[in-house]
């Protein structure tokens, strides 16, 4: 029973690693840069979400249509990936472009100091006071033979689990996804065949941010406490799930987030909480030793200029 | 061009700064600095701070000041802000003290800021009272550094107590943050008393995380099926809510108690309904209150449109503490070494503090004795008066 329940929450946990994992996997294939920014507008994504759903219940509060709270919740998760794509193309356009043919390192260091940004901008905005993010679907708890489960448990995996189906196909089989392959295959010589660099960030950015405000928006429903630096920690820990899974691979991030989080879950069950993290990344660093290019991914290392 | 304009740019930035950074100390007057946690992990607790050192200063300087020899000084504040990280605590209290020449500093409040803080305001020889911190390692060996509460040695036992007489368990579960010095110290505590209570083994499941997790449900599995009775969890209160949300979603309906640190006006608005029926132990029950900390609710409330928490009323004692302790020192010479001996002096001499909360007696340490209060969160997110344990 125990096992069955920390299943459920690691799946849980691991939802929100797998949906951040994949915006650091798509643009690192692609720009082969680390945008350590991520994390951060995971959070903007979050605050966003947050500014949507409250003033989508005071609408609902105000007018005479009454809009079910899962509906809300639906319109808030759509509108939020709209507005922060446009975070995510905006942070491309000031913060990488400039830096395409500088030293990746610079480019590093710049997502860096973007993610202060972000962070410490929002601590301006909004202050430093917590924010509680409205609950607009109420929680419902079932017991299945002692293990117990939420409805908002159900939906995040499956809305994460779904995402990354949707971005997988679209990669796959669309004109736009092609394009990205081709550029994580060579993006010096593609461009010369006529797909346009700088459109083809813009969208991988986009997708990754609207990924990362989703991540943001669930992080909210299941920990309704939101506050500026709420995306580093994840953020880090996600950029260790993109690599774990392999460069520039939709289904390894997924996966190795999902790992990640069964990791963390069930190494408290043995031992002592304390050394959770501890124990956690070792196992993690132990896989990459062996597995130096993720599960996934295929050796690059001749190209990469970090 | 370009570069003469960049040089010229910094050039007048610096200027500019030092044009308002550097503005001249007038005459007859008494700096005392406020080392709060403006922002970071406990934001409302720097609020509550600042907003009660206000009052304090309005107060103090529309009846002229503080008269100390028969002279009139009037008081300014330095607050600085600490983000609730020790590092940043002791950049503050050294700022305070060697560039803002204070005669005594207030806070900081969590024990995490305040025994590294506590460590230079020592060094350096300048009387600092923490409102709020609790563990013991704030005041110890440290004959600068004071307190206005009372001490987790006192109120992990307060706790085991209570929860032993009112309900009778046996087993307890404890989860806590091993990376901040308060929780990590009070859940030790805790541990001992209720050990000392029920035997060795009746804390069935001792879990910890640290700072920044928001996740706790493979620690609060572990304790759903550990068989323990109830929970103690002394955290703060952006963490109280995410803990008590997830026990709860877990399944879990046995009581949830707590400490002082979730005394914060912050913790019911973040936690909701799910904290409900809860008890913690702490400084001071604002509903009920009479006499002296009624008045201090009352003009609180009216100026800053919230009911105070502990921290602010804390805060109040403790910066009427230095006050009396400037007052008592007797003379200032105007040579900060000299004068903050005095202080310092005269505050290890205050052997008796009536505050609005509670009558303090100070030990040797510079510890005050005192009340603790036991409150219980009622079903209307009020902080109800519950019980009241003295030593």
């Amino acid at each position: 029973m125990v096992f069955f329940q920390n299943l459920i929450n690691a799946l849980q946990w691991g939802s929100f690693y797998a949906l951040i994992a994949l915006g650091y996997s798509m643009v690192y294939s692609i720009l082969m840069l680390f945008n350590f920014a991520h994390g951060d507008i995971f959070m903007v994504g979050a605050y966003i979400g947050f500014g949507v759903a409250t003033a989508l219940v005071a609408l609902t509060a105000m007018g005479n249509f009454a809009l079910p709270g899962w509906l809300v919740l639906a319109l808030t998760i759509l509108i939020s990936m709209f507005l922060t794509s446009f975070v995510g193309m905006f942070v491309e356009r000031v913060g990488y472009r400039p830096l395409r043919d500088a030293p990746r390192a610079s480019a590093a260091i710049t997502g860096l100091m973007i993610g202060i940004i972000l962070e410490t901008g929002n601590l301006i905005l909004l202050g430093a006071q917590r924010i509680s993010f409205p609950s607009l679907i109420e929680t419902s708890t079932y017991q299945l033979g002692g293990v117990v489960v939420t409805n908002k448990k159900i939906m995040i995996v499956l809305v994460s689990i779904a995402l990354s189906f949707a971005l997988h196909q679209f990669i796959r089989r669309t004109r736009w996804g092609m394009a990205m392959r081709a550029m994580a295959f060579d993006y010096a010589v593609v461009p010369l065949m006529g797909v346009p660099l700088n459109r083809i960030a813009a969208l991988t950015f986009a997708i990754g941010s609207g990924l990362a405000a989703v991540a943001g928006i669930l992080f909210g429903v299941a920990y309704p406490v939101l506050d500026p630096y709420m995306g580093i920690l994840v953020g880090w820990k996600a950029f260790v799930a993109a690599i774990l899974g392999g460069r520039g691979s939709v289904v390894g991030a997924t996966l190795a987030g999902f790992l990640l989080g069964f990791i963390e879950m069930f190494v408290p069950m043995v031992f002592p909480s304390t050394f959770r993290d501890l124990i956690a990344y070792s196992i993690i660093l132990l896989i990459l030793v062996f597995r130096p290019h993720g599960f996934f991914g295929e050796p690059y290392s001749a190209r990469l200029r970090l | 061009m370009k570069k003469f304009v960049f040089a010229a740019a910094i050039i007048s930035i610096f200027a500019a700064c030092l044009g308002v950074c550097a503005y001249a100390k007038g005459p007859d007057v008494i700096r005392i600095g406020v080392n709060a946690p403006l922002t970071g992990d406990i934001p409302k607790v720097g609020e509550g701070t600042k907003y009660a050192a206000q009052m304090w200063l309005k107060e103090v300087n529309a009846a002229g000041g503080i008269e100390v020899g028969g002279r009139k000084y009037k008081v300014e504040l330095v607050i600085e802000d600490n983000e609730a990280k020790a590092e940043s605590a002791v950049k503050a209290t050294t700022k305070l003290i060697t560039e803002e020449d204070v005669l005594a500093i207030v806070g900081p409040q969590a024990s995490k800021q305040a025994i590294p803080a506590g460590g230079i305001a020592n060094e350096l020889g300048t009387p600092m009272i923490s409102p709020w911190s609790t563990n013991p390692d704030t005041t110890k060996d440290r004959p600068f550094v004071f307190r206005g509460c009372f001490l987790d040695p006192f109120q992990g036992p307060v706790v085991a107590n209570f929860v032993k007489s009112e309900f009778g368990f046996t087993k307890a579960a404890v989860l806590y943050d091993v990376a901040s010095d308060y929780p990590k110290g009070l859940a030790e505590f805790f541990k001992k008393a209720w050990e000392g209570l029920n035997g060795a083994g009746s804390v069935v499941a001792y879990e910890s995380f640290t700072t920044k997790d928001a996740d706790f449900s493979s620690q609060l599995t572990k304790i759903i099926n550990s068989g323990a009775q109830f929970l103690f969890t002394p955290q703060y209160y952006n963490e109280v809510a995410l803990i008590v949300q997830q026990v709860r979603q877990l399944g879990w309906k046995k009581p949830i108690v707590g400490s002082d640190s979730w005394g914060s006006a912050e913790t019911v608005k973040l936690c909701g309904k799910d904290c409900y029926g809860s008890f913690f132990s702490t400084h001071y029950a604002a509903a009920g209150a009479k006499g002296a900390t009624r008045e201090f609710i009352d003009r609180y409330q009216k100026a800053y449109g919230y009911v105070p928490d502990d921290v602010a009323a804390l805060t109040w004692d403790s910066v009427r503490i230095v006050k009396q302790a400037v007052q008592n020192c007797g003379k200032l010479t105007g040579d900060m070494k000299t004068d903050r001996k005095c202080v310092r002096d005269a505050m290890a001499k205050i052997r008796e503090f009536d505050g609005i909360t509670g009558k303090m007696t100070f030990t040797e340490e510079g510890d005050p004795i005192k009340c603790a209060v036991i409150v219980r969160i009622s079903d209307k997110g009020e902080f109800e008066f519950y019980k009241s344990v003295c030593p």
